[in-house]
């Protein structure tokens, strides 16, 4: 479902209800208004960068999520998602406000990014067949790897998913939130009665009231959903997952240099903790003989710098946004409200999948 | 002149539509309704008692989606009419204190969304006990947060965490109803009291010389001429009463939008999907004026 947190602090509700019909509605405003969006063709080799540095700044799509993309008190955007948009502010312009902000829904994000409204997408959407080979999405790198899982009471004594039979299990509506759900019951020879709301905060007030057993979400979304219930602890997330969500940032097709600018700069950060490089020791590796590291940070020319770029611009995001494990720690992890255990998204090395390819 | 409107609004309309093909075809998209035969991969929890099952089709699941709008109109459209015409009665009633009252709770749901009256009734009907320790006013009949369960057809028993057998009717479907028909029949009962004082009052003074109590006044002289006043006024309620049962997207009741939702984030078809959303509810819309323009014409030929 690629839905994570799509959650709180969204607009009013009246709005909201009535926003699958706007919704369909900004579709064919974009389809039937907009003559000469920059669509996404083969003549648009190149466009994209151009544009950004033209504009002073990236445009990147986010949805907004505790932990992963929301403003703090003083209107400062912050969150797992926001920290790769700046980290491609930081590789394009040396600068992480070079940024602008655009939030969608779920329903509305690939909307937005086909008819040009922002660069790309960081905003929990997961790699799937249908979106690449119908729908003509190029994905970067997966940044987060995630599975649909399920929240419930404690006091239901559930220890495994396959226990649910016949269980009323509220779902946020998402992309395939109601068909990982469906295949998984299937799958296990037991039924749900599902309850689809459209807001986040109306399942999770239906689950607190007692009227659904069980909510279903990515893992992430159950993170920080666990931190909107009034007492947490009395909730616990069953340790199934029931889909592959492989978290990528989305780019419009036919624009191969603006992909391949994402996927290094998405990459950089877990090459970075791979090689034992952080925001704090960037600097004094300046004088390392391990070319490993001379040839990552861009000490020596002629590895990173194609299209423009600062050869030295893996040094800069690093040293000002930090590597893979900075950025999980201070948005995600223990420490943080959702507090989130690395699990699948360790490095390889650690026993995880994260894995970058060389910079050589 | 008129051809000239019509000229205008047919160029505009060719070019939206030649407009978005193209747009459509530049980000590679193309219209087609064939995703509708397949298969929907979505469970429905309610579904007007008709078969479903994830293997049918998006087809299918957009039909119950229909029929859960419908069955939500027909019986919001008749409770509506039912209470608000006694509400609109009772504001004429010469007691203060019925008058009163109904004014009071009329303004109230007048002057109040529809949506707030609707996630109140959600959520009340939400903090019901859970299904474990359920009411049951008669046996066989439970009444929890899972909604009413009726013995219809077999003997609902609890089993793990829901009652299986029986007919039940969701909470969602009880508040969505609910809400509509306090929201709506606040507006027959303003219709109806509008309507009443629109007749001459010479009619009731002349009923009342003839010996008729208020009653029969009412129910022989004004009603009758009243209703001709009501008739238009009663098909826009009842249009405004099924588009307003999309709101069931924020309470979770599958209505003919929410699947239509569903189905356009499953397959990426969302012009479609929102075409059909167009054509349903202008069916729909259309069907029920046309339904109620009949019975008036009718009316009007038989003079009341």
């Amino acid at each position: 479902m690629s839905s994570r947190a799509e959650q709180s602090f969204r607009a009013e509700l009246s709005f909201r209800a009535k926003r699958g019909i706007c919704t369909c509605l900004f579709v064919l405003l974009i389809s039937a208004c907009s003559s000469g969006a920059p669509a996404a063709t083969a003549r648009n080799q190149g466009t994209t960068l151009a544009a950004i540095r033209a504009r002073g700044a990236v445009k990147c799509g986010v949805t907004q999520g505790a932990g992963f993309a929301t403003p703090d008190d003083s209107g400062r955007w912050r969150g797992f998602d926001v920290d790769f948009c700046r980290a491609l502010a930081v590789a394009l312009f040396n600068d992480p406000n070079k940024v602008q902000f655009v939030t969608f829904t779920q329903q509305q994000r690939f909307s937005g990014l086909q008819s040009g409204e922002v660069d790309l997408l960081v905003n929990g959407s997961s790699i799937t067949s249908s979106r690449a080979l119908e729908r003509n999405f190029h994905f970067g790198p997966v940044y987060f790897y995630d599975g649909q899982g399920f929240l419930m009471p404690k006091a239901s004594k559930v220890a495994r998913a396959a226990q649910l039979n016949g269980a009323t299990v509220c779902v946020q509506q998402g992309t395939t939130t109601e068909l990982n759900l469906t295949d998984f019951a299937r799958r296990n020879h037991i039924s749900f009665k599902p309850v689809v709301m459209e807001d986040l905060r109306a399942a999770v007030s239906a689950l607190a009231g007692g009227r659904c057993d069980v909510i279903s979400q990515d893992g992430a979304g159950l993170a920080t959903t666990r931190t909107m219930l009034r007492n947490p602890n009395d909730y616990v997330i069953l340790p199934d997952r029931i889909s592959k969500e492989p978290i990528a940032p989305v780019v419009r097709f036919g624009d191969d240099q603006w992909l391949e600018v994402v996927n290094w700069v998405f990459h950089a950060p877990v090459e970075a903790e791979d090689l034992g490089i952080d925001s704090k020791n960037a600097a004094t590796l300046a004088q390392t003989t391990d070319g490993r590291i001379r040839r990552f940070l861009g000490f020596e020319p002629g590895i990173s710098d194609g299209f423009g770029l600062d050869p030295k611009w893996p040094y800069n995001v690093i040293s000002r946004v930090g590597n893979y494990g900075e950025i999980f720690d201070r948005n995600l992890g223990p420490t943080t409200p959702l507090g989130m255990d690395r699990g699948m998204n360790k490095l390889w090395s650690a026993g995880g999948l994260m894995y970058s390819p060389p910079f050589r | 002149m008129q051809a000239l409107a019509l000229g205008v609004g047919a160029a505009a309309l060719w070019w939206l539509a030649r407009n978005t093909q193209a747009n459509l075809e530049q980000h590679g998209l193309s219209l087609g309704f064939g995703f509708l035969q397949q298969p929907a991969n979505f469970e429905l929890a309610d579904t007007s008692g008709i078969p479903f099952s994830p293997e049918d089709s998006f087809g299918r699941a957009i039909l119950i989606g229909l029929a859960n709008t419908a069955r939500v109109s027909v019986i919001g459209w008749v409770l509506s009419i039912l209470i608000g015409f006694a509400l609109g009665i009772l504001r004429l009633s010469n007691n203060p204190a019925w008058r009163g009252i109904v004014r009071a709770g009329v303004e109230l749901m007048r002057n109040t969304p529809l949506l707030l009256l609707l996630l109140l009734l959600a959520a009340t009907l939400h903090s019901m006990p859970g299904p474990k320790n359920a009411f049951e006013p008669l046996p066989g009949v439970f009444l929890s947060d899972r909604g009413l369960v009726l013995p219809l057809f077999e003997r609902p028993r609890l089993v793990g965490f829901n009652f299986v057998g029986g007919v039940s009717l969701s909470p969602e479907l009880a508040a969505l109803v609910g809400a509509l028909v306090l929201h709506h029949a606040a507006q027959v009962s303003e219709i109806v009291r509008g309507a009443i004082l629109g007749v001459p009052r010479g009619q009731s003074d002349a009923a009342t010389a003839l010996g008729l109590s208020r009653g029969q006044a009412l129910r022989f002289v004004v009603v009758p001429q009243a209703l001709r006043a009501m008739m238009p006024l009663l098909a826009t309620m009842c249009v405004s009463l099924t588009k307003n049962s999309s709101l069931a997207i924020a309470i979770g009741f599958p209505d003919v939008v929410s699947i239509l939702n569903t189905t356009a984030n499953q397959t990426g078809h969302g012009v479609e999907t929102m075409l059909i959303m167009i054509a349903v509810y202008l069916i729909l819309s259309l069907a029920t004026a046309a339904m109620i323009n009949r019975y008036n014409t009718r009316l009007l030929a038989t003079g009341g």
